[in-house]
């Protein structure tokens, strides 16, 4: 069906939005509990800053990130210097622009079911002898877990469908950079390149419809132990 | 084996204040929103009094004066709160093992599953109980935490009348047996006056 250079297409993909991802968690997760619970000042720019990718052209976003990690970057010349790596032109790279754009989406679904949680429950738990790493373990987290769902499969769809910022960033290297989105749009620049758009644009709708389909049943099975069963 | 509270704290534009002394089973008595929730959640530590301490069986839990303030999960609190409180996540038999802590004086598992009539609710959800049910749980799970007092808050708002009767005698039993020092809220005078020898108007 595939061409062995189009599965290498799509196990890349999978491979930046899923390490995008699960980088991007419990980064994610700490932002949303710090919104949700937290009072300090500076919570108003926090939140703004955390929305930022969702509003600023991703193109823009990708340029900041090329210029927090070029080689004379902030975080580019810290990365060389200790561990002699750099991420530019390569799929780690690509892994950080997916996770930076879903990072938004993520904090927003887990910020909302952690505000959702009664804290009252807490409160039992913490009467019951439990204290607040217990009590954030055995109720926070497992009563928030519907949103941490939803925001898992949110950030993985934005991840996979991420253009702007990857090619910004780490331009588009293809079998290291080359995610759907980006072989997509190089195949369509190619003449007698329409065959090759069609597969891959069909393997894009089936893998999102995948996901949601995963998140629904997932969603379903937690909600059950949530409450019926 | 006795309370010493003496606590207050401002709301807004109310004041609540409350002195709470002696043993066995105090009544705070009152009409609807004048605090009578707070003074328990005061001495269960989960908000702070601006004045004064909670001393419960010679122990400072709070005290303003020298900055104490022993966090609720150390105070070993049987709290009862008004509505369960369950965890909905959790089956029944979690429910009441959650807290569960074993030592001297501690009440054994199965007596107080038999006690409070529990056997059948083991693995049912909480959201399945009806209302009598959830509160029975609720008391055994504060039971088992092996509490050194109990606060109880309108422990028989919302039961019919023979589930009423039954609480009501199950506290009777737990006052003369346990030898805990309680605190119990009510708005109901009759309540009020069948089961404390001593009842703190608020």
């Amino acid at each position: 069906m595939l061409t062995p250079e189009e599965w290498g297409i799509v196990a890349l993909s999978l491979k930046v939005g899923g390490v995008a991802v699960a980088a991007t968690l419990p980064i994610a997760f700490a932002l949303a509990w710090l919104l949700a619970r937290g009072r300090f000042p500076g919570k108003v720019l926090l939140d703004a800053l955390v929305h930022l990718p969702l509003v600023v052209p991703p193109v823009v976003t990708g340029w900041l990130l090329l210029l927090a990690f070029a080689p004379a970057g902030p975080i580019g010349a810290w990365l060389q210097s200790w561990f002699g790596v750099s991420v530019l032109f390569r799929w780690t790279g690509a892994a950080i622009a997916a996770g930076v754009m879903a990072l938004p989406l993520m904090v927003r679904a887990i910020r909302l079911s952690i505000e959702g949680v009664d804290r009252r429950l807490e409160q039992a738990a913490r009467t019951l002898g439990a204290g607040r790493w217990r009590t954030f373990r055995t109720m926070t987290l497992p009563l928030s877990l519907p949103g941490v769902i939803a925001g898992v499969v949110l950030g993985f769809a934005r991840a996979l469908g991420e253009f702007g910022a990857t090619i910004t960033f780490v331009s588009n290297v293809p079998g290291e950079t080359g995610t759907l989105p980006l072989a997509i749009y190089a195949a369509l620049q190619t003449p007698g390149g329409e065959a090759l758009v069609l597969r891959l644009a069909g393997v894009s709708v089936l893998l999102s419809l995948v996901a949601l389909i995963a998140s629904e049943l997932i969603a379903r099975r937690a909600g059950r132990g949530l409450h019926v069963l | 084996m006795s309370f010493d509270v003496d606590v207050g704290i401002r709301r807004g534009d109310a004041a609540i204040a409350c002195r709470i002394e002696g043993d066995g089973l105090t009544v705070l008595f009152g009409p609807s929103g004048a605090g009578k929730t707070s003074v328990l959640n005061m001495v269960a530590g989960l908000i702070a009094p601006d004045r004064g301490h909670v001393r419960v069986s010679g122990e400072t839990l709070f005290d303003a004066a020298i900055g104490l303030d022993v966090p609720p999960e150390r105070r070993r609190a049987g709290y009862v709160f008004q509505e369960a409180r369950l965890f909905p996540h959790k089956r029944v038999r979690a429910n009441l093992l959650y807290g569960w802590r074993q030592g001297a004086g501690a009440i054994d598992v199965d007596e107080t599953i038999a006690l409070l009539g529990l056997a059948a609710l083991l693995d049912r959800w909480p959201r399945t109980l009806s209302g009598g049910e959830a509160r029975r749980v609720a008391i055994g799970r504060a039971l088992l935490s092996n509490p050194r007092f109990l606060l109880l808050d309108e422990p028989l708002s919302s039961l019919d009348r023979a589930r009423r009767e039954e609480i009501m005698a199950l506290i009777e039993r737990l006052r003369d047996a346990l030898g805990l020092p309680i605190l119990m809220v009510t708005h109901d005078r009759g309540e009020a006056e069948r089961l404390g020898k001593r009842i703190v108007e608020i």
